[in-house]
C-alpha cells in the first residue's frame, strides 16, 4: 500500500515537472480564477462594511417635553431597549443638548443671543434610537406613535419623534441597500461559479492532452487508482501554487488599495487581509485545491470508462 | 489457451460487420501471424482479446476464462498476463526507456528491488542497455519499438500481442523486432501478431491466418503470405 502511493506521489511529481508547459499554463488560468474569488471576496466585505457604515449613521430620535420627568424618560429607554429590533439607545439630557446646540451654533450670535434672551434653557432630552436594521425603523416608530397615543390624556412625554421626516430619506435607503446586497451575492455567484467552470475546464483540457497516455496506462495493466492518483495528486498542486500566487499577488494589491479604503470607506482592506489571513488563506487555497482535485478526478473517469 | 467462439462484431445497429462468426484457437507458445487487407478486422480481433471491445455475438475465452464476464475491477489483473505492442509504439513520452518498463511492473504491484533487476534485463534483451535514461523522443522508430517490446515482456506475460509492430519501421528495424519477437516465443510466450508485411511473414514460417471482410479465409501451419 505505502510502495503504491510512493509511486502514485512520484509519478505525480513527474508528470507536473515534466508537462511543464501544460502545468504552468493550468497554474496560469487557475490563479486568474483564484484572483477573481479573492476579489469578489474582498469586495463583498468592502460593501458589507460601507452598508453597515451607512446603516450606523441612521436613527430615529425622540424629543422630550422640557418638563418631561427623568423616570418617565428612563421608563421609556428601558421599554425602546426591550424591543428585538434595537441596537442601540442614547440618550441626551436638556443640558447636554443645550451645550451641543450652543457648539453648533458658535459663529451665529444671533441664534446664541435669542437663546439668551430666553433665560431658560427651551430643549428637551432626547432619545437617540438605532435599529439593527434599516427596514425595522418602521417598527420602532409605530411603538413609539403607541406610546405617544396613550399619554395624550395625561401630561404629554414626547414631544414630538423625527421618523415621518425621515421617513422616506430611511426608506430609500433600505431599497437602496437591499439592491446592492442583492446584486453584489447575483455578481459574486456569476463570477464564482465562471471561476470554477474555467478552472474546471482548465484541468480537463490539461487531462485531455494526457488521454493517450491514460490508454497506454490501462493497457499496461494500471488499475484505475494507479491511473487516477497522479492526475489528482496534479490538481490539488495546481490548486495550491495557484491559491499561493493568488494570495501573493493579492498581498501587494491590498497595500496600495488599504489607505484608499479607509478613507472613501472607513475600512481598512489591508488590515482585514493581514487580520484574516489564516481564513483567507483557507479558503483561496482550499478552493483551489477542491476545485483541482474534483476536475482532475471528473476528467480522469472519463478515460477510465471501457 | 486462447478460444475464439463463434465472435461476431457489428456497428451502427449490425449495418457494419467487422468480424462474423469467427472461430478459432491458439495453443500455448505459438507464434500466430494474423494477416488480411486494411478493414479486415485484425485489429477488432486483439482489441477483444484485450477487453478493449466486447464481441456482439460469441465469447473469447483466456484458460477456461470468457474474458467479457471478467468484471471490470478484475480488468487491469487480467491484462497484465498480456503484453501488448502497437505500430505506433504507444510509450509514455515524459518517461524516460527505463521508466516506461519499470512503468508496467510498477502497475502490476513488482517491488523497486525486482524493477531494479528486470528493467536493466529487459533492456539488455532488446538491445537498447544504453538507451535507458533517453526519452521516447530522442529514440529512432526501431529502438522505440523495441522498448514496447521491453515493456511488454518485463512481467513475463502468458501472451504478447502485436498489432502491425513493423508498420511504422524501416526494413532493418523490421527485421530486428521481428528477431526479438520469435526470441521471446522462443522462450516460451506466446506471440499473436497483425501485420501487412509480406517480407516478415515469409521470414517466420509460422502459422498464419488470412481474415477477409471479417471472416479468417485461410489458417495455415507454416503458411505464407497470401493476400
Amino acid at each position: 500500500m505505502w510502495v503504491a502511493f510512493k509511486r502514485v506521489v512520484r509519478s505525480g511529481f513527474v508528470g507536473f515537472w515534466r508537462n511543464a508547459f501544460v502545468s504552468m499554463a493550468s497554474i496560469f488560468v487557475m490563479t486568474v480564477a483564484l484572483l477573481v474569488i479573492t476579489a469578489t471576496m474582498l469586495v463583498d466585505q468592502l460593501l458589507g462594511a460601507s452598508l453597515q457604515n451607512i446603516q450606523s449613521k441612521v436613527d430615529i430620535n425622540v424629543y422630550f417635553v422640557p418638563d418631561a420627568a427623568q423616570p418617565d424618560i428612563d421608563a421609556l429607554q428601558h421599554s425602546l431597549e426591550a424591543l428585538p429590533e434595537v441596537a442601540e439607545v442614547t440618550f441626551t439630557s436638556r443640558e447636554d443638548a443645550l451645550a451641543q446646540f450652543e457648539e453648533r451654533h458658535q459663529d451665529d450670535e444671533l441664534t446664541l443671543q435669542a437663546l439668551h434672551e430666553l433665560g431658560d434653557n427651551p430643549l428637551g432630552a432626547s432619545l437617540a434610537i438605532r435599529a439593527k436594521e434599516t427596514s425595522q425603523y418602521e417598527g420602532v416608530a409605530r411603538f413609539l406613535d403607541d406610546q405617544q397615543a396613550q399619554e395624550a390624556t395625561q401630561s404629554p412625554l414626547i414631544d414630538r419623534v423625527n421618523y415621518a421626516r425621515n421617513k422616506e430619506a430611511i426608506e430609500r435607503l433600505t431599497n437602496i441597500i437591499k439592491a446592492v446586497e442583492k446584486s453584489s451575492l447575483i455578481a459574486m455567484a456569476v463570477l464564482v461559479a465562471a471561476a470554477v467552470v474555467i478552472t474546471f475546464n482548465t484541468v480537463r483540457l490539461a487531462i485531455y492532452t494526457s488521454r493517450e497516455e491514460i490508454s497506454i496506462m490501462r493497457l499496461v495493466g494500471a488499475s484505475n487508482t494507479f491511473i487516477r492518483g497522479p492526475f489528482m495528486l496534479q490538481g490539488v498542486m495546481y490548486g495550491l501554487i495557484a491559491g499561493i500566487l493568488a494570495l501573493l499577488i493579492t498581498y501587494p494589491i491590498v497595500i496600495w488599495l488599504g489607505p484608499a479604503t479607509e478613507s472613501f470607506f472607513l475600512f481598512n482592506i489591508f488590515a482585514y487581509f493581514v487580520h484574516n489571513f489564516a481564513h483567507i488563506f483557507l479558503l483561496v487555497v482550499g478552493s483551489g485545491v477542491v476545485i483541482g482535485l474534483v476536475s482532475s478526478i471528473l476528467a480522469v473517469s472519463r478515460y477510465l470508462r471501457v | 489457451m486462447i478460444y475464439f467462439e463463434k465472435v461476431s462484431k457489428k456497428y451502427n445497429g449490425g449495418q457494419s460487420v467487422a468480424l462474423e462468426d469467427v472461430t478459432f484457437q491458439v495453443a500455448p507458445k505459438e507464434f500466430v501471424s494474423i494477416v488480411g487487407h486494411s478493414g479486415a478486422g485484425k485489429t477488432t480481433l486483439l482489441k477483444m482479446l484485450i477487453a478493449e471491445d466486447r464481441p456482439t455475438d460469441g465469447a473469447v475465452y483466456f484458460e477456461s476464462l470468457n474474458i467479457h464476464e471478467i468484471p471490470k475491477t478484475k480488468l487491469p489483473k487480467y491484462r497484465r498476463k498480456i503484453g501488448t505492442v502497437f505500430q505506433d509504439f504507444k510509450l509514455l513520452s515524459h518517461l524516460t526507456a527505463y521508466e516506461n518498463i519499470a512503468f508496467a511492473m510498477e502497475a502490476n504491484g513488482r517491488s523497486d528491488e525486482e524493477i531494479a533487476e528486470n528493467v536493466p534485463q529487459a533492456l539488455s534483451l532488446v538491445d537498447l542497455d544504453d538507451k535507458g535514461l533517453n526519452f521516447p523522443g530522442e529514440l529512432s522508430g526501431g529502438e522505440k519499438q523495441r522498448v514496447a517490446i521491453a515493456r511488454a515482456i518485463v512481467n513475463q506475460p502468458d501472451i504478447i500481442i502485436a498489432d502491425e509492430p513493423t508498420g511504422n519501421l524501416d526494413p532493418i528495424a523490421t527485421y530486428e523486432v521481428v528477431q526479438i519477437l520469435k526470441k521471446i516465443n522462443d522462450l516460451g510466450t506466446t506471440v499473436i501478431m497483425t501485420t501487412h508485411n509480406k517480407g516478415v511473414i515469409d521470414e517466420l514460417g509460422r502459422r498464419v491466418i488470412t481474415m477477409d471482410e471479417g471472416h479468417i479465409v485461410r489458417d495455415d501451419n507454416e503458411g505464407r503470405y497470401a493476400l
